[in-house]
């Protein structure tokens, strides 16, 4: 039992350690690939008129994105309104509100 | 809560509200937008909650009033990205900017002080975000609440 532990131990251990290895070898963002943000940078702000190009990504360029963020919030809030339903005592009918 | 709290409230109220109505307003100049400032008028109803009796706060902030915001928001959002398919271009098209109208002026390349009615359809939408998320927000809070219980809620 106490052998097989170690060897667990072991193998876990060489496996995370390869791991590891290979992630910190890596080249982060290797090609450089900057068309994208050039364009971005050099014409985002006559674009969008807009002088904060995060909010015009985030509401113009990327506009579905922020429709599903949306999306999720109004999921998440019908989610909750279903979990705190008023509920009848000692009755398995739900009242829905 | 005691009355030093709910008076302190009362007070702090009209400030958080400007000042979450100023970023949502300025959502496409500062750091910030819609989602933050409409999270920062919701601390305020928060607050509201939290300083008053959950009986003397409930006809205020009533759950079909906050429902009613929050899909207001959301509506007012899709409807500004679909007035663009009717402008003539297509879905999220920003076809305010750049057009002289409402939030219509145009902005230089470079580093410039920035105006507020610039950005086309951008702050119409940081506004609709800012109402969908207060009311998400207080509906979550007053779902809760008054999820808890009858007698110490």
């Amino acid at each position: 039992m106490r052998t097989k532990d170690i060897a667990t131990a072991l193998i876990v251990a060489i496996l995370a350690a390869s791991f590891l290895m290979t992630a910190v070898d890596l080249e982060f963002g290797s090609p450089k690939n900057t068309g994208m943000d050039d364009y971005m940078i050099q014409n985002g702000q006559e674009m969008a008129a807009v002088n904060n190009i995060v909010t015009g990504v985030v509401f113009d360029f990327r506009g579905f994105d922020t429709l599903g963020e949306a999306t999720v919030l109004f999921t998440a809030v019908l989610a909750i309104s279903m979990m705190f339903r008023k509920r009848k005592e000692e009755d398995e009918d739900y009242d829905y509100e | 809560m005691s009355k030093i709290v709910r008076a302190t409230a009362n007070i702090m109220l009209p400030f958080i509200l400007v000042f979450g109505f100023y970023i949502v307003i300025h959502g496409h100049l500062t750091p910030g937008g819609g989602f933050q400032g409409g999270a920062v008028i919701a601390t305020g109803i928060v607050l509201m909650f939290a300083a008053n009796r959950y009986s003397d706060i409930k006809s205020r902030f009533t759950s079909s009033a906050l429902k009613n915001t929050e899909t207001l928001g959301l509506l007012l959002f899709i409807i500004m990205a679909l007035a663009a398919i009717i402008a003539g271009s297509t879905f999220f098209y920003n076809w305010l900017a750049n057009g002289g109208f409402i939030f219509g002026d145009s902005v230089t390349y470079g580093s410039n002080p920035g105006f507020l009615n610039t950005a086309g359809t951008i702050p119409i939408m940081n506004i609709a975000v800012g109402i969908e998320v207060l009311g998400a927000m207080g509906l979550i809070i007053l779902y809760m609440l008054s999820g808890i219980s009858r007698e110490d809620a």
